[in-house]
């Protein structure tokens, strides 16, 4: 399938399964393992090139545009209150009050529990109900992942039948670095079976890796295969809760991934960096890399999203600075 | 306009105070020469940048004795300790005009100013304070207690990194306690005129360091000279040839640092991305104007078409043009006559029956320009394997086994460099022993260091530049007289016999 709006639906993504037979660890290991290895510091030197793109003037407007139309506005605090997700969305709606021109972000990013508050919070503005912002919900026991599997799954349907367009899943790690790479990937499976809605249609699953737990490239790349190869239309760095979160290197390896996968398979995968991007001169170099491997398809919401709460202040700040020819502050942008 | 359609983010060139006309900087001055002027011009855009002096024999000779007196009165009399200190200003003083001395090398030379602000520049600050730090300790080098200077160093460079190649010559050769007529290249002196404004501000004691712009014949001056203890050249393997002739038969010591034609072998356990980034890397950068460019890529069959098209995919995201631009990723041919020399033997290429690939790129009209290309289904019987094409050129070939890998690798008169690509770590330390190149590269490429010595095999010279190694090239071991020391006491043993 080539249509670029639509990921492939899991089922046809499962006829494509490089190895012979059930899903077993020794089957998934076989294959994991037989991928080429990741060089790090020849990984970490190409992103750093990648980082020297010099992006300036209509090229710089037209980036920070397409960063604001990526963002997954995101409150992820055990501290949220209904009031604050309400907040947060009057912000994913208009982000400059002062400024009309300036569009709207892809998503909320919530917990379970805020789904439906952000849903009403939305309105009209709510991609089911035809508008453009999109609902995201991390599940299954996020951040970290440990709770049985019936809890998540229960967790996931929650967030589906309250509204959820979204779901943001975690891997397990645990059972991921002790090689248990078949309990991971049934993980996935079902947690994908549970974001169908009882019309067919689905919601679509983002399956977070937490990339700062897993500790080595190769361990990424093993994942990032692992989590499309079980159905995730999205492939996530991290929670934002462990750090390292996000870094250029591990998106960098992620979108290489995606590529080849769209090489093999011609269907194409959405990457999500999440946590730690906070500068626009950050998210323009993740827009770089994006462009620059997957291509240029890629800088759109369908396929690309940064997980992010603070970037779309500085973002909206850069953009004052075009405008104005002055920098302003953060008491120009509003608080959520 | 897409996005990457990237906005021209130029680097002001207006950072450069140039003057109309420069001298040969002689005795710590910009002085007049007799041999007439030329012009030097940007290749990006053939625009004139500048005049320099063609410097005479008489010229050469006036360097020379001022070298000599330098060495006599001065440089030989002075504590390492002293001459150190000197060499540490010179890098601050490069660190302090670093923007200044990218552009300039840019202009001058073609190449991106990415590589001449990131690589080049950086390099030529740590060659000077690399040195600085051994001025004091030369009875530490291997040599003896004592090492003694030889005298006056005649130093003649290339075209491809100017200032780069003027700093791996001049920093040894001052620390060490020599004094120095350096020629740069005929198309690319700028920046070594630049670098004697330095040697002003850094108050370098008048002769100590003398630079004489010119062309063929002012470097056959150099050389030649009666008064010169030690050449040191870096550029072809047939200038190299005439110069080894030249000074055949007098005292003088030589090093050469010649032509290469290097192997980059990707074995099927590579790290596949990073591996298509280091043939990028070791063929692209500069324009493939570097003497230890991977020039041929020996790919494992079974693993060729992939890499291939990878390295296709990649290819066609390299910016070509403005080398000024921050983004410009290859920049101009340094000359019109290199240019025609890559453009005849990438038709040999295809004459010979290989297949020529290019992405597409837009060329820039004025200048010289040259797409990155790749020849694949290349046999080692043709030119375009075997010749030095100095360029943007990469001829692909295939093995099968490492034995094979090891025995093409070699199979090639020159041997400076090589690459291998394997996630085996004991696999590259066994092909690394088979290998008769001077640098071999894991899993990188193209990477240098002041510390690690460079230098070649065969017909890619003789003498080590950089680390304790580059001292050498310099010095005389305490109680040896400097004229009996052959330059291939201090070159490693040729590696690969035991097969």
């Amino acid at each position: 399938m080539t249509d670029t709006d639509t990921p492939a639906a899991p089922a046809d993504r499962a006829l494509v399964r490089p190895f012979d037979g059930p899903a077993t660890d020794a089957a998934l290991r076989r294959f994991l393992h037989g991928l080429p290895g990741v060089d790090a510091v020849g990984l970490e030197q190409r992103a750093a090139t990648l980082g020297t793109r010099s992006i300036k003037t209509a090229s710089k407007a037209a980036a920070l545009d397409t960063i604001v139309s990526l963002i997954d506005l995101t409150t992820l605090e055990g501290s949220d209150t209904p009031g604050r997700v309400r907040s947060l969305v009057s912000k994913a709606i208009s982000p400059d009050p002062g400024d009309p021109s300036v569009g709207r972000v892809a998503a909320v990013c919530v917990y379970n529990d805020m789904v439906g508050h952000a849903v009403s919070a939305l309105g009209r503005h709510h991609a089911a109900a035809g508008g453009d912002i999109a609902v995201a919900a991390v599940s299954t026991a996020f951040p970290s992942g440990r709770a049985s599997l019936a809890v998540k799954l229960q967790d996931t349907s929650d967030a589906v039948a309250a509204g959820a367009d979204e779901i943001d899943m975690v891997i397990d790690r645990g059972a991921f670095l002790s090689g248990r790479f078949g309990q991971v990937y049934d993980e996935i499976v079902a947690v994908e079976q549970a974001c169908r809605r009882p019309d067919g249609s689905h919601a679509h699953l983002k399956v977070i890796l937490e990339t700062g737990e897993l500790s080595t490239y190769d361990n990424v790349r093993r994942a990032s295969w692992l989590a499309i190869l079980a159905g995730g239309d999205f492939i996530k760095t991290s929670t934002g809760k462990v750090a390292p979160a996000a870094t250029l290197p591990v998106t960098l390896l992620m979108l290489e991934v995606v590529r080849d996968w769209h090489l093999a398979t011609g269907q194409r995968i959405g990457v999500k960096p999440a946590g730690g991007i906070r500068t626009s001169k950050d998210a323009i170099s993740y827009l770089v890399a994006v462009a620059e491997t997957v291509g240029e398809e890629w800088l759109s919401p369908h396929l690309f999203r940064f997980g992010a709460s603070s970037l779309l202040d500085d973002v909206l700040m850069q953009k004052q600075k075009i405008a104005t020819g002055r920098y302003s502050g953060p008491d120009y942008v509003s608080v959520v | 306009m897409t996005f990457l359609d990237y906005a021209p983010a130029p680097e002001s060139a207006s950072i450069l105070d140039l003057k109309p006309e420069y001298g040969l900087f002689i005795d710590g001055a910009f002085v007049d020469g007799t041999g007439g002027t030329f012009a030097t011009i940007s290749p990006a855009t053939e625009k004139h940048i500048t005049t320099v002096q063609s410097a005479s024999e008489a010229d050469v000779d006036r360097a020379v004795r001022a070298a000599r007196r330098a060495y006599d009165t001065v440089w030989s009399r002075m504590s390492g300790a002293d001459r150190g200190k000197y060499l540490f200003r010179i890098a601050r003083l490069v660190q302090e005009r670093a923007r200044e001395l990218a552009v300039a090398e840019s202009l001058d030379n073609g190449k991106p100013i990415r590589e001449s602000r990131d690589v080049d520049v950086p390099l030529v600050a740590a060659w000077f304070f690399y040195y600085a730090g051994w001025a004091d300790k030369l009875e530490h080098a291997g040599l003896g207690s004592a090492p003694r200077a030889l005298g006056v160093a005649g130093q003649v460079i290339p075209w491809n990194f100017p200032l780069l190649m003027l700093a791996w010559k001049i920093a040894p050769a001052l620390a060490a306690g020599n004094t120095v007529v350096l020629k740069p290249a005929e198309t690319t002196p700028l920046t070594a005129l630049l670098f004697a404004e330095i040697l002003q501000q850094a108050d370098l004691p008048p002769g100590v360091v003398n630079i004489v712009t010119g062309a063929g014949d002012t470097g056959s001056a150099l050389v030649t000279h009666p008064g010169i203890d030690k050449v040191a050249f870096t550029g072809s393997t047939a200038v190299g040839r005439a110069i080894a002739k030249q000074v055949a038969g007098s005292s003088k010591r030589l090093t050469l640092e010649l032509g290469g034609k290097a192997a980059n072998i990707v074995f099927d356990d590579a790290p596949v991305d990073q591996a298509v980034e280091g043939i990028v890397n070791g063929i692209f950068f500069n324009q493939g104007h570097v003497c230890c460019a991977g020039s041929r890529l020996l790919v494992q069959e079974n693993v060729h078409d992939e890499v291939i098209e990878k390295l296709k995919r990649r290819m066609e995201t390299l910016r070509v043009g403005d080398p000024l631009d921050k983004n410009t990723d290859i920049g101009a041919i340094n000359s019109a006559a290199q240019l025609e020399r890559i453009r005849s033997l990438s038709e040999i290429g295809e004459r010979e029956g290989a297949e020529r690939w290019s992405p597409a790129c837009e060329l820039p009209e004025n200048g010289f320009w040259f797409a990155p290309t790749i020849f694949t289904g290349v046999d080692t019987s043709h030119r375009i394997a075997r010749d030095e094409i100095f360029g943007p050129v990469l001829s692909v070939l295939t093995f099968r086994t490492p034995a094979e890998a090891v025995a093409k690798a070699n199979n090639t008169p020159y041997g400076l460099s090589a690459g291998i690509w394997s996630d085996k770590g004991s696999k590259i330390l066994a092909i690394a022993n088979d290998l008769r190149a001077g640098v071999v590269w894991a899993n990188t490429f193209n990477k240098f260091d002041p510390s690690s010595p460079f230098g070649g095999f065969k017909e890619s010279g003789y003498g080590r530049e950089g680390g304790r190694h580059g001292l050498a090239a310099y010095l005389a071991a305490s109680g040896g007289a400097s004229t009996v020391q052959t330059e291939q006491a201090a070159t490693p043993r040729k590696k690969g016999t035991r097969k």
